[in-house]
């Protein structure tokens, strides 16, 4: 499977196909799940992504979960400055620079920009989210992992993050998991279904949607089962 | 058919029935606090002065037993906390393989020791110790001894409690600063144990004060003394010891207290030392009031 570059690639299937655990690969992140293994190889831009360490791979390739998680200790900015900090930036105009831009980046910064100081979890959940993708995007990654970004906000929020992944493309490479085949169609121009563990079709969006190759992919969009 | 009385006002009959009933209990479980009050109140108040809080025990006040506890506090703090605490750590953040769960089942069984079986183990270690010359017998009866055993009973509270605390920390807090590209040491130390500190704060103060408060296992250890501190070495004065002590009987403690001490003490001298389990018993059976 190819994920493009400064494109942004869907992943769709049914609830425990394994969609997340796909993603997670990408960046290293099942194994602080004990006892898991991989097999395989991930390439990034040609390079073997599980010949380097797991804490350069994870700055390259981040990742936004589910339910929006700012560090609860934190403030706004602290949590934005988070990456940067703990990898060892100090530079306030470095930070305070990061900051901005990554808020502005993921359409927050109009919203907190008096705020600063305040703690993360004073936002509301949609706000919150977009605060974990700043936070996410002030270390500069080269690809964005969205596992089901949207699936705990209400329909205004979702479209807040969709324009928001439709903006981000033009700087970032991004994987975006979803239970929401509208979804998919909306964001993504690559489509991939999945299936009992196996990724069935791979496809660009259009396609995929309108004409499926596979007869599981078909039954599946359509709603006859999932 | 027709109840005997409409539902409403039965209901509110037995509001008022349990109401009077709660009220009764509450004056029931406060009598023997209030009496307690009461009476310390009554036979205390006249003695209160400040001369009572600066000399000691010897002149007739409490002043060197509250810096006795003071200091066997802060020494037990400053050994258990930062142990405690690291173990707690160890436990949440890495203990879940076999070292794990074998510390983990030590440290829940070291918190329901008995804490005069603590107390009687570090007089044995400190005298087995002392004889076989690590430091000295004398050392039983020491500050130093005290907050050993302080320590033994307070380490295993700390990591019992930072452990629940840190355990409490979202998995998924964890994980999006891991996919940060942060750290794992720098996760946990920068991300985790402050997310968890609020609890850690109360866990570290739940045990000094669980410390604070023991007295059976300092009878053994630090035994007790009528003078100023002089040393991590010497005996220390303890603010529960003079309570204990003093509180069942005055006068009798005035008397051979001061004896009981001091043939403890020549009993702990190498010179007239045979097997520590005979001493111990006999000690305690002879201090059993």
């Amino acid at each position: 499977m190819d994920i493009e570059d400064r494109m942004v690639t869907a992943v769709i299937g049914p609830s425990g196909c394994g969609k997340s655990t796909l993603i997670r690969c990408l960046n290293r992140m099942h194994e602080t799940i004990p006892k898991a293994r991989v097999e395989g190889k991930v390439l990034l831009q040609g390079e073997d992504i599980y010949a380097a360490s797991p804490v350069s791979v994870r700055r390259r390739i981040g990742m936004v979960f589910q339910k929006a998680n700012p560090f609860p200790t934190m403030s706004i900015y602290d949590n934005v400055a988070a990456g940067l900090r703990l990898n060892g930036v100090r530079n306030r105009d470095e930070l305070d620079k990061a900051v901005l831009g990554s808020l502005k980046q993921a359409a927050l910064w109009d919203e907190v920009k008096d705020s600063l100081d305040e703690s993360g979890a004073s936002l509301s959940g949609g706000q919150q989210q977009r605060l974990c993708i700043a936070r996410a995007l002030a270390v500069k990654p080269e690809v964005l992992l969205m596992d089901e970004p949207c699936s705990a906000l209400d329909p205004i929020a979702t479209a807040k993050i969709e324009d928001l992944i439709f903006d981000l493309k033009k700087d970032f490479t991004l994987v975006v998991v979803t239970h929401n085949m509208q979804q998919a169609a909306r964001v993504s121009e690559t489509t991939a279904f999945m299936y009992l563990g196996k990724l069935i079709e791979v496809n660009n969006t259009r396609e995929l949607f309108e004409r499926p190759r596979e007869a599981l992919t078909e039954s599946y969009i359509t709603g006859r089962f999932g | 058919m027709k109840l005997p009385v409409d539902r409403d006002t039965r209901r509110r009959w037995i509001d008022v029935a349990m109401g009077v009933a709660a009220f009764v209990c509450v004056v029931i479980a406060i009598i023997p606090l209030g009496s307690i009050l009461l009476e310390a109140s009554i036979r205390g108040l006249r003695s209160l002065s400040p001369a009572l809080l600066t000399s000691t025990t010897g002149g007739g006040g409490i002043g060197n037993a509250i810096q006795g506890t003071l200091i066997l506090i802060l020494l037990s703090a400053l050994v258990s906390l930062p142990v405690g605490i690291l173990t707690g750590i160890y436990l949440a953040e890495f203990g879940k393989n076999r070292l794990g769960a074998a510390v983990r089942f030590f440290v829940e069984v070291m918190t329901q020791v008995p804490s005069m079986v603590v107390g009687i183990f570090v007089y044995s270690l400190v005298l087995e110790l002392g004889l076989i010359g690590l430091g000295s017998p004398r050392l039983v009866f020491s500050t130093i001894s005290g907050v050993l055993a302080l320590s033994t009973i307070m380490v295993p509270f700390v990591a019992r409690t930072s452990e629940e605390a840190l355990r409490l920390v979202p998995i998924a807090v964890r994980e999006s600063s891991l996919a940060l590209g942060i750290p794992r040491y720098r996760t946990i130390l920068r991300v985790v144990v402050p997310s968890a500190s609020s609890a850690l704060v109360t866990g570290g103060l739940l045990g000094i004060a669980r410390v604070a408060g023991e007295t059976a296992p300092l009878l053994v250890t630090a035994f007790g003394s009528n003078d100023w501190f002089r040393g991590l070495r010497r005996h220390d004065a303890r603010a529960q010891h003079r309570v204990a002590r003093r509180h069942p009987a005055p006068f009798r403690f005035e008397m051979s207290g001061r004896w009981r001490s001091s043939s403890a003490w020549n009993r702990s001298r190498p010179g007239t030392a045979r097997s520590s389990r005979s001493r111990t018993s006999r000690w305690t059976s002879r201090t059993a009031w």
